[in-house]
């Protein structure tokens, strides 16, 4: 894992990657830094990195694109797939060089809470937490960004299919308000999302019975509660979106209101998409 | 050594490996042979772990390439068919890397490559970028990654592609060198390349293997006569005289040859008889001149194509393998014939309850 992740780090400053990804986030950190903080006054970093969230959005594609999608282009898969490191090790090797390269912009920005303290005001620890809140988030979008990058052999497709999932994420929130708020509404909208985690599984394991059968039960379940307890179903989706969304989590930290969970969320959201690379990678092997 | 059992792989509903087992001994090079999309690669692929068999298992040592994966990849050096490089690393560095990744020991691993980088002379482009090198030192780079810590199981998918005729005499010595007290396996579209490397020979089509032998043995099969061309410096008659009093001889033909003076015969004898020098000592008695004496023998690009073409397969697949896969073969089939009706009694079951419903 280790020679993994330091040839992964070196590549990044090999090629124009790192750098440019580094510069955008920098760039942009620094224009959020002064239009908040130096020419507005607000006396909080966590304003700044709010609006870089969106920059986030553009940038970490760039970042993760060629994670593995070159790899498989260039056979270089081949190398660490027969040598005697297992799959988890190699995800993982890939994994912290991209948070790491992430890590450093936000090293750099540890700067501007002490450039705020520097003029008075402000909050020297709620500042780090908000750079510690920022750096998992984007870490969570770099698992998301690999996931992407495991499932194809194009980096462009790697790039822009990771820019599109992360902009749904990001819009989530205008999503939920268009939905039906209503108890019918809330209960077409799981069935109909029932159905595509049934066509997932399918498309994952090929067998037509487990996929046909967990569908079926999916379904059955939530017809079931849905004629028992309709009134639970009130808005129901539109919460369950709103509880996806990484951003609005984020806006906790914005309100100066510490939650652990949001930290919590964002670790575990890292998680399921490296286990799910880690999963991809393997079942590629066997079909 | 490499054992090799049953093994199976499906891609969707074509077959890329049917049924495949062999199994390789320490200190022995095998060859694999089989034309394009015979499922060489494929089957080196599952032996060295970057893909999974639908059926069948791969020891290495006796370690399961599945379930004591890291030692069982541990003994093994790969170069695939396109060797995993990456472009923007330094020779020098690549190998590191690799070396890191093969576990070896951090104080070993200087040694490991200046060794590697010795034996396959990339010595000289070490702190070149590997995008900027030629194919040929790509290859070597790419078989010096494969011989990091001296592996005892070396897999080598042509590992002689795109080197020079010189550099191809250098890697085919060492190949047999590595040979003595290494288990390889190597690939390769070169005939000659694999019959003067190997010890033993697997003809591959179609995913299955049609003959597993050494070189002389499998010619000996294909030609079970030698056949020798002689050029005679003597009359028709006499000439004949003389080659139907030797004994041994199943069968000769005599022609002019397009020299004036010269004639051609064609011997036939029986393999294990030497009858060279009697019919030169005959002549010679006789006071004929033997102008050429020539061995004739089956080249291997012959057993290749006979045993590879899809008509005949059937039938040199039964001359070519061993008595015990000819028994396998037989028990397999009894299996299936076994198999067949109870299926389709299953199935006519099935339909009349069907149409009871």
């Amino acid at each position: 894992m280790e020679a993994i992740y330091k040839r992964e780090l070196k590549s990044y400053f090999h090629n124009m990657t790192g750098p440019i990804f580094m510069a955008a986030v920098l760039v942009f950190t620094g224009i959020y830094f002064v239009a908040y903080n130096i020419v507005q006054g607000y006396p909080y970093f966590a304003a700044a990195l709010s609006g870089m969230s969106f920059v986030l959005l553009f940038v970490i594609p760039i970042l993760t694109m060629r994670s593995f999608a070159e790899e498989r282009k260039s056979k270089t898969d081949q190398l660490l797939l027969t040598s005697p490191v297992s799959v988890t090790q190699i995800v993982m090797g890939k994994y912290l060089a991209m948070i790491s390269v992430l890590g450093f912009c936000m090293l750099i920005s540890c700067l501007a809470p002490v450039i705020i303290h520097f003029y008075g005001g402000g909050s020297i620890p709620a500042d780090y937490m908000a750079i510690l809140g920022f750096f998992l988030l984007g870490a969570a979008y770099i698992a998301v960004g690999m996931f992407v990058s495991s499932l194809t052999e194009s980096q462009i497709i790697a790039a822009v299919g990771t820019f599109c999932i992360l902009l749904v994420l990001q819009l989530i929130d205008g999503i939920t308000s268009i939905l039906p708020s209503g108890a019918s509404g809330s209960y077409v909208c799981f069935f109909i999302l029932f159905l595509l985690a049934a066509a997932f599984v399918y498309l994952m394991t090929k067998n037509r019975v487990i996929s046909c059968g967990v569908g079926a039960v999916c379904e059955i379940v939530l017809t079931i509660v849905y004629f028992v307890r309709q009134s639970s179903f009130e808005g129901m989706f539109g919460d369950f979106l709103n509880a996806l969304s990484l951003i609005s989590r984020y806006d906790n930290i914005l309100n100066q209101t510490l939650e652990l969970t949001t930290f919590f969320y964002y670790i575990s959201v890292a998680a399921v998409f490296c286990f799910l690379t880690v999963q991809v990678i393997q079942k590629r092997r066997w079909s | 050594m490499i054992e090799v059992r049953n093994l199976t792989k499906k891609y969707g509903n074509t077959v890329a490996v049917d049924n495949l087992s062999f199994s390789v001994e320490e200190g022995e090079i095998y060859g694999f042979l089989g034309p394009n999309g015979a499922g060489k690669s494929t089957t080196m692929n599952i032996i060295t772990g970057y893909i999974a068999a639908s059926e069948g298992e791969v020891l290495i040592n006796g370690y399961d390439i599945l379930h004591d994966a890291k030692k069982a990849k541990s003994m093994i050096g790969y170069l695939p068919e396109i060797p995993p490089l990456y472009q923007d690393m330094t020779v020098r560095e690549y190998l590191t890397f690799a070396a890191e990744l093969k576990g070896i020991p951090k104080k070993e691993i200087g040694d490991a490559v200046d060794v590697a980088e010795k034996t396959v002379q990339v010595t000289d482009v070490s702190g070149r970028l590997i995008k900027n090198l030629s194919k040929g030192y790509k290859q070597r780079v790419g078989f010096a990654q494969a011989l990091l810590g001296l592996p005892e199981v070396l897999i080598l998918d042509e590992p002689t592609v795109g080197l020079d005729p010189k550099q191809i005499i250098e890697i085919r010595d060492l190949i047999r060198e590595l040979g003595k007290n290494h288990t390889i396996i190597l690939s390769s579209h070169i005939l000659s390349e694999v019959s003067a490397i190997c010890d033993k020979i697997m003809i591959i089509s179609q995913g299955r293997l049609i003959a597993a032998d050494t070189p002389a043995n499998l010619m000996e099969l294909m030609q079970p006569s030698v056949r020798l061309n002689i050029s005679l410096k003597a009359e028709k008659e006499k000439a004949e005289a003389v080659l139907s009093s030797i004994e041994g001889i199943s069968r000769y033909g005599i022609r002019e040859s397009e020299e004036e003076g010269i004639l051609e015969a064609e011997v036939e004898y029986e393999h294990g008889a030497d009858l060279r020098d009697r019919i030169a000592l005959a002549f010679a008695e006789a006071k004929r001149l033997v102008v050429g004496l020539r061995e004739e023998t089956a080249s291997l690009e012959d057993i290749f194509l006979e045993l590879t073409e899809p008509e005949e397969k059937n039938a040199s697949a039964l001359i070519a393998e061993s008595e015990k896969r000819e028994r396998e073969d037989a028990k397999s089939d009894l299996k299936n014939d076994g198999g067949d009706p109870e299926e389709t009694a299953e199935e006519g079951e099935e339909e009349r309850h069907g149409s009871d419903l």
